[in-house]
């Protein structure tokens, strides 16, 4: 399917979310900054509200105006941007805290006469949209592989709120029966398929849904929720109404030549974008990685606290009184208080309290598992990951998993602190092949590096027995392997990260002693580890 | 929307729905946990509760939804003895919810235009009496958490801050709702929800059918849709009032005592919550179904929703607690 025709969803996607804003939610784009996307927004130039993740709740949902209440003295609320009478856009949606996105799900929910349009900029797997949001956004479109030319015209004006057609009873099963084909969880998913099909056909200036709108809605809302693929040739069929249910009029409306339709399901695989349908299958395991959501780092809620500081009162920001007060102090006779008159404050004087936090511990382990530890090894280091993990769970900590092996290093869990998911992806991991430690310590340092630019303190468990005979360039070469090891150790050091190494080698290894000096980081040889003295290892060093 | 979908039109998801009725049967249960999949109708299901529910008589004006004038706080300084029927308190805890706005603060507006030192509720004010939704609780941050399991532990909010000393009642029925996909719940937190049931999305596609068609008549047929269902609501309204009131008679005699202890036993839950939330359970489902014993019909059915989450648990063990729920209670129970 080529790149019109992408494109073309795209539009229509916007043309129905603003036929139904309230019963679609808006658009999820997933496009990074580009021609594409630029004209997509120019048909949303006019009166439309951008928004930002990083943007003061007060500013977003309303609330208190200082500036005009202390001018005038009467309480002055101010509207938020979620009161803007036009379409929403809201860039970087990935970067959206999960308490804003409850925020703005809650808006959804009440929903906007007009749709918001969420960006999705993520670059890897490592962010995402924040499911709160992306699930009540109903069309999800693509339009990352959108090429310059084939960038049409976009027609405006943009549509309003339109009457839709009702559907009826065998469509409502046909779009369950999609819904079920296609794995989709959850029951929202079938409504907002359902609402895109009657927008659609409203669109078209339609009384009756087609199967057209029904494939079309499927594309827009049921495929990219995905989770697996209908059984080619086998899609279960709907069980057909009965004939004494509806007898209504809609029945008799249904045009001749509208046979009730089989499942589109061929049709739309067909239509789906290159690389959807890998995406889908991979879907699996990229649904379990994703963010660890946890705590966000906020300076001025919690902690141990510090001298408070100017500056403005958002929705999250706590007043700090006293030094206010003390700010506005010397100024009252300037001002020109009257005796015994009220304060005069001025927003300038305002103080917010800012609290210090420890930051959240984030365990990296780098798990060997090539074919030298595989055999011996592999079973204990999971063990002893689990064994972390339940410690983990206790402390709150976040953990990660990064297995090497063969050529490659591979992030088998991103941070989390599910025990659910960390669970099964360590109990799927495969062992055997070459030792490129290198790799994997690359891996383990940018990981790290990511989860420290949002506010984590990580640290790095490595597990293997020392062996490293892959290079960082893939080739099989002892010496190279080992001396980018330790150029990798040293980068490690020169960051800043905390590290260890456990050494699980049937006989210490020295190279790993060098390389955990390289860290200045602890070492531990355990020619006979189990998971219960790795685990105590770990803890020990951790908490000394 | 002006109403919300009603309670009883509600396709599946028994458990859940059981178990927010039996804790407005009896409230002392102490909340409900909702774990599941996104879409699976959790919100809807605590705002059709909202509907539900039968309202409350309160002094007017009072900020914690006081019974009697001797409850309202002195600060509130309410003089009048009036009351007025309001509907039972479902308030929403967000997410991004600040602690002032969770416990009530200063009120800022009239600390800095009047140079008045008042206290503004919060949240915790506002759903004395009723009921305190969080969704996604899992992904609430601890210092919320924290100060959640204070309030829900002694039953006051306790303000001591900027000058201000309040103290008011803080009773209300915790709802949390998450995808445990997102993170874990702490398990102190987890402890205080009296029960807990896991929902996931339509297992098979004539329900996922009916649950597309009762929307769709909800939207596009409301008048009807309400009629239907609300006759369906009023019905359960009137089973959970006579069940409140058959509540006192009910108690348990010495073999359910038994059986929920020795269930609590066999299954290793933690401390002596788990045995007083299952019997709460057991009697509030006996006198929702206006039966006149504790047998052990009702222990079985409410054993899941009571136990399957304080189970001291291996966290790593993935076989649902549920599913050893089950087990137990099979060869406890017979």
């Amino acid at each position: 399917m080529g790149a019109e025709a992408q494109w073309a969803r795209a539009v229509i996607a916007l043309h129905l979310a603003c036929a139904d804003p309230g019963g679609l939610g808006g658009v999820l784009l997933r496009a990074r900054a580009g021609p594409a996307r630029e004209a997509f927004l120019r048909a949303l130039e006019h009166g439309s509200a951008r928004l930002h993740p990083a943007m003061p709740e007060d500013a977003l949902f309303g609330g208190l105006d200082i500036d005009a209440t202390l001018a005038t003295g009467r309480i002055e609320l101010r509207a938020g941007l979620d009161a803007h009478d036009g379409p929403l856009i809201l860039p970087m949606a990935e970067r959206t805290p999960p308490r804003l996105a409850a925020r703005f799900a809650g808006m959804l929910d009440a929903r906007r006469a007009h749709p918001l349009i969420a960006l999705d900029e993520s670059a890897g797997d490592e962010e995402r949209v924040p499911p709160a949001l992306a699930d009540r956004l109903a069309l999800h479109v693509d339009l990352e592989a959108v090429p310059l030319a084939a960038i049409g015209p976009v027609e405006t004006p943009l549509p309003g709120p339109a009457a839709l057609p009702r559907a009826q009873d065998a469509q409502i099963a046909e779009i369950a029966g999609l819904a079920e084909a296609f794995g989709v969880p959850g029951a929202r998913a079938g409504w907002l398929a359902l609402r895109a099909a009657a927008a659609h056909a409203a669109l078209k200036g339609r009384a009756v849904i087609a199967a057209e709108d029904i494939e079309l809605a499927c594309l827009l809302v049921l495929a990219p929720r995905a989770t697996h693929l209908p059984e080619p040739g086998a899609p279960p069929a709907p069980p057909q109404p009965e004939e004494t249910r509806d007898p209504g009029s809609e029945a008799e409306s249904l045009p001749e030549d509208n046979p009730p339709t089989d499942l589109p399901i061929e049709a739309v695989l067909a239509q789906l974008p290159e690389g959807m349908l890998a995406r889908i299958a991979a879907r699996k395991a990229r649904a379990a990685r994703g963010t660890g959501t946890g705590d966000a780092r906020i300076g001025n809620r919690r902690g141990r606290p510090v001298p408070p500081r100017k500056g403005r009162l958002g929705g999250t920001a706590r007043l700090d009184l006293v030094a206010t007060l003390r700010a506005a102090a010397p100024w009252q006779a300037a001002r020109g208080r009257p005796k015994g008159g009220p304060l005069r404050i001025r927003p300038a004087d305002i103080h917010l309290r800012r609290y210090e936090q420890p930051s959240d511990r984030l365990l990296i382990f780098v798990v060997d598992a090539s074919g030298s530890a595989a055999m011996t090894r592999l079973a204990e280091a999971k063990g002893a990951v689990e064994l972390m993990l339940a410690a983990a769970y206790a402390r709150r900590d976040h953990v990660a998993l990064i297995a090497f092996r063969k050529a490659e290093a591979e992030v088998l869990l991103a941070p989390t602190r599910s025990l659910l998911r960390t669970k099964r992806q360590l109990a799927g991991l495969p062992g055997g092949g070459a030792t490129p430690l290198a790799r994997g310590l690359r891996e383990a340092l940018e990981m790290a590096k990511s989860a420290r630019r949002r506010g984590m303190t990580p640290t790095l468990a490595i597990l293997t027995d020392g062996r490293a005979n892959i290079a960082l360039d893939g080739t099989a070469d002892r010496g190279a392997a080992a001396s980018d090891a330790l150029d990798m150790a040293r980068a490690i050091r020169a960051s800043g990260m905390e590290a260890l190494v456990i050494d699980s080698g049937t006989r210490p290894e020295p190279a790993l002693r060098a390389l955990a000096d390289a860290m200045q980081g602890h070492h531990f040889a355990l020619p006979r580890a189990d998971a219960g003295r790795i685990s105590a290892a770990v803890s020990a060093a951790l908490d000394a | 929307m002006t109403q919300p979908f009603p309670f009883s039109a509600i396709v599946g998801q028994d458990d859940m729905k059981l178990a927010m009725i039996l804790t407005a049967v009896d409230p002392s249960i102490g909340g409900v946990l909702v774990f599941g999949d996104r879409g699976t109708g959790k919100s809807t299901a605590v705002r059709a509760l909202a509907a539900l529910l039968p309202p409350i008589t309160a002094i007017e004006g009072c900020p914690v939804n006081s019974a009697s004038p001797a409850d309202c706080p002195d600060w509130a300084g309410i003089t009048t003895n009036r009351t007025h029927e309001i509907p039972t308190p479902v308030v929403d805890l967000p997410l991004g919810a600040s602690e002032d706005r969770v416990t009530g603060a200063l009120d800022i507006e009239r600390a800095l235009v009047d140079g008045q030192k008042a206290f503004q509720p919060g949240l915790l004010a506002r759903a004395n009496r009723g009921y305190l939704y969080i969704d996604e609780v899992n992904l609430l941050e601890d210092h919320i958490v924290d100060l959640l399991l204070d309030v829900a532990q002694s039953g006051e909010n306790m303000v001591e801050r900027e000058g201000l000393s309040i103290r008011h009642p803080a009773r209300f029925v915790l709802v949390g709702s998450g995808n445990p996909e997102e993170g874990e719940l702490r398990p102190q937190l987890l402890d205080r929800f009296g029960l807990s049931v896991d929902v996931t999305s339509p297992a098979d596609i004539d329900l996922r059918i009916e649950v597309l068609r009762r929307r769709d008549a909800f939207e596009n047929d409301n008048a009807a849709f309400m009629l239907r269902w609300q006759a369906e609501d009023a019905t359960i309204r009137d089973q959970i009032l006579s069940a409140r009131k058959a509540l006192r008679d009910l108690a348990p005699d010495e073999a359910a005592l038994r059986d929920v202890a020795e269930l609590c036993l066999a299954l290793g839950s933690d401390g002596i919550r788990g045995e007083l939330a299952l019997l709460k359970a057991a009697r509030a489902y006996a006198a929702f179904r206006d039966d006149t014993a504790i047998t052990r019909t009702h222990i079985r059915a409410a054993a899941p929703l009571a136990l399957s989450h304080r189970m001291r648990r291996d966290p790593l063990d993935e076989a649902g607690s549920e599913a050893r729920v089950g087990r137990v209670i099979e060869t406890v129970l017979g």
